[in-house]
């Protein structure tokens, strides 16, 4: 997906202008209270956060071995692992296999990693039908829009906008059919998407894990599409990104009972569905063939880093939904796959810090996210990370660097310090007195465009605790 | 100020730091420290070396000078019993981020560990290390309390200023909504996107005023300002003030923040 990350900025006042978006932000707010009550219900859950990144540090430790172990048993169950170092390998790799099925209509599960390589522009080039079957997924499918949520991607849509989207888009809808009810929504969407799961040579997902004990694949979902999507047709393709290995069933059931709490506050989410392999004799159902894409596409690179404690995020979006800049703007402003706090860690982790340095600044850091995810991925520190690159890097502008080194330079000189502020505060403390605030004031436009600006006392602490207390005075 | 029980031998020797906003901005704050820290039995001392704890720099990706500007603040403050701050924000930078800051430095590192174990934020020092009650201490106001983002989750101070508000005379506490949501200034980042910023205090003061409340009373100086630049931008007489200036009884020495006089205001 090409990435607008780097005019964040931009992006950001044309979110706030939006006042059909603005309208609608706020609703992933519902997710908040019913994680606080199911954590409430829990009592252990903050011991489960400890075994969670304590089972995702083991791994990612020894993630060769883990990836290793998965691969043989995901063959050993007669399924097929394609190892891809980059985002065109993964798209390449599964068009091989589309092709080689003589494939034409591909359903898929949601999925953020095929967001990342861009998948379904891809396959739609080279002739496939690409249908996404979760229903959010599906409508911004419709709309050629990109994900503003990892785990609600049509969260900036009201349901006034879907039904617009599905009368354009659903061509034989008779005009007076109602479709303000989600019911009704839901029905439309279920109406459309059920022939297009029986007519799916290839259904492609993602996977939440990948157990290396046993070569499943996880996915968890609450609309029952991922299943159809991936028991339906003929073969069944997953794209997974290396960092989703863990190494038994135990542990992934572990961070289960943390993903579903964390995401929507569930306990558990509708449907938990372990595959592997391909259909065995005597099967039921299931496909015939079953493969797994396992995406690199630059994480290999932050093992052994810093960044490293970022792959150990479960996608469940709780940073996203406490983020009050999220909030205000919803995902579309990041500009690429993952927006909000993990976007802002993971967007120049993969893509590079001087196409995403906007990100990382563009926090408070009021700590939210680090204090309700999961996976205790420490998001301000990493974002500080980046902060310091693009410093050191002068990404920042040149006006704003060297404000802040002078400052910094006079700061470091206390009796300078002293001498300067006490000038300029008994100067505005003079000028603010009758007021005792200002409505402009030179060179702080952004401050007093919204807010007045308190005036100061007039004397510094400093100032004033000499006159008082001269005898206590230190070097 | 001799006769206070904190010129005391005994008395533990705190060194105050000041934080660069109250020393600028609002010296009432650091003067109404003072008298708390003296209360509660502590000989108060004032480096006159320190400037700032360095978050300008450290947010914003300037390493090298919040590294230097910590060298300088652990100096000045490493021969205290204690270090006490009157924010949340600057507190966490001692006693969270230092010993990060400088964890590699082999000199330092012992030097900044031991001021950070040593350094405590104003409010949660008088209950958590005191055990100081405010006594004889009056304020009129239906108050509501902000919690500073850095105090919240850095520090876990949320308890400690509504307990001692609690023994304040005259003082009805209303909680507002969603308490620990920032409120939008984040030092730099006020400056770098004022509209964003301008989005979260608007949604903080909205909660604010729901509340009835007449005071609004936080820890640390730089939300304050931001909220009370907002609160009298929009022509709201809510007064608003440090915590500390209350917990002290020093109101009458300063009207509330952005106001000239100690009346409520109107309508500019």
């Amino acid at each position: 997906m090409q990435s607008t990350a780097n005019v964040f900025p931009s992006n950001a006042r044309r979110a706030l202008a939006d006042e059909r978006l603005q309208s609608v932000l706020g609703m992933v707010d519902g997710f908040n209270g019913k994680r606080a009550r199911a954590v409430d219900r829990l009592p252990e859950f903050e011991m489960l956060r400890d075994q969670a990144r304590d089972i995702k540090n083991h791994t990612l430790q020894h993630l060769d071995h883990y990836l290793e172990r998965f691969e043989t048993r995901v063959t050993e169950a007669g399924g097929q692992v394609h190892w891809c170092r980059t985002a065109e390998e993964a798209r390449q790799a599964v068009l091989g296999i589309c092709r080689a099925v003589g494939a034409t209509t591909v359903t898929k599960g949601k999925s953020m990693v095929t967001e990342e390589i861009a998948l379904n522009r891809f396959l739609e080039q080279n002739g496939l039908v690409p249908v996404e079957t979760d229903l959010g997924e599906y409508i911004i499918q419709l709309r050629q829009e990109a994900p503003s949520h990892i785990i609600a991607p049509a969260v900036h849509l009201s349901a006034r906008d879907v039904e617009q989207t599905f009368r354009s888009h659903h061509g034989d809808l008779p005009d007076d059919r109602p479709l303000t009810e989600a019911r009704d929504l839901v029905n439309e969407a279920r109406t459309m998407l059920r022939q297009r799961f029986l007519e799916a040579d290839v259904g492609i997902t993602g996977a939440n894990f990948l157990i290396a004990e046993t070569g499943s694949t996880v996915i968890v979902t609450n609309e029952g599409n991922g299943d159809l999507t991936q028991v339906l047709p003929r073969v069944h393709v997953v794209v997974a990104s290396l960092e989703k290995v863990v190494p038994t069933l135990e542990d992934a059931t572990t961070i289960l009972r943390l993903l579903a709490r964390s995401a929507t506050g569930q306990e558990f989410s509708t449907y938990t569905t372990f595959s592997t392999g391909p259909r065995r004799a005597g099967d039921a159902d299931g496909p015939e063939a079953f493969h797994v894409v396992l995406l690199d596409n630059g994480r290999s690179a932050l093992l052994g880093t810093e960044l490293q404690e970022v792959l150990r995020c479960i996608r469940c979006g709780a940073c996203m939904n406490h983020c009050p800049i999220y909030s205000n703007l919803g995902g579309h402003a990041y500009g690429w796959v993952y927006p909000g706090p993990i976007g802002a860690v993971l967007t120049p982790a993969l893509l590079g810090v001087a196409e995403a340095h906007h990100l990382p600044n563009a926090s408070t850091f009021c700590g939210r996210c680090e204090s309700v995810c999961p996976m205790r991925i420490p998001l301000p520190r990493l974002m500080r990370h980046f902060r310091e690159r693009a410093f050191r890097e002068r990404l920042p502008p040149a006006q704003a660097r060297w404000a802040l080194r002078a400052w910094a330079w006079v700061t470091r000189r206390p009796r300078l310090y002293r001498l300067a502020t006490g000038v300029a505060i008994g100067a505005l403390g003079w000028l603010g007195r009758r007021r005792g605030r200002f409505r402009r004031f030179p060179m702080a436009g952004g401050w007093t465009a919204y807010r007045d600006l308190p005036a100061p006392q007039g004397e510094t602490f400093m100032a004033r605790w000499h006159r008082e207390r001269g005898h206590d005075r230190r070097a | 100020m001799t006769d206070r029980m904190g010129s005391a031998t005994d008395a533990p020797k705190v060194g105050l730091f000041v934080t660069c906003l109250v020393d600028l901005f609002r010296p009432s704050v650091g003067f109404a420290a003072v008298r708390l820290l003296e209360a509660a039995g502590c000989r108060v001392e004032v480096p006159t070396v320190q400037t700032c704890c360095g978050q300008p720099a450290y947010n914003s990706g300037d390493r090298p000078d919040a590294v230097a500007i910590a060298r300088n603040v652990i100096g000045a403050f490493e021969t205290f019993d204690h270090v006490v701050v009157p924010s949340g924000s600057c507190a966490g930078m001692i006693k969270e981020h230092y010993p990060r800051l400088l964890a590699d430095d082999a000199d330092w590192a012992p030097r900044a560990n031991h001021v950070a174990r040593r350094c405590h934020e104003l409010v949660s020092f008088l209950v958590d290390v005191r055990g100081w009650r405010p006594t004889r201490t009056r304020y009129d106001g239906r108050v509501t309390y902000h919690d500073s983002c850095s105090g919240l989750r850095e520090l876990g101070i949320k308890a400690q200023p509504r307990y001692l508000l609690g023994d304040i005379d005259g003082v009805v506490l209303t909680e507002m909504a969603d308490t620990e949501v920032c409120c939008g200034f984040g030092g730099t980042f006020c400056i770098k996107y004022p509209d964003i910023s301008n989005r979260m205090v608007g949604d903080k003061v909205r909660a604010i005023t729901t509340t009835g409340a007449d005071t609004l009373l936080a820890g640390d100086l730089g939300c304050l300002l931001n909220l009370a630049g907002r609160l009298k931008r929009d022509g709201s007489p809510i007064r608003v003030r440090h915590v500390a200036e209350v917990l002290a009884g020093t109101c009458d020495d300063a009207p509330p923040i952005g106001e000239a006089t100690n009346q409520p205001s109107g309508r500019p």
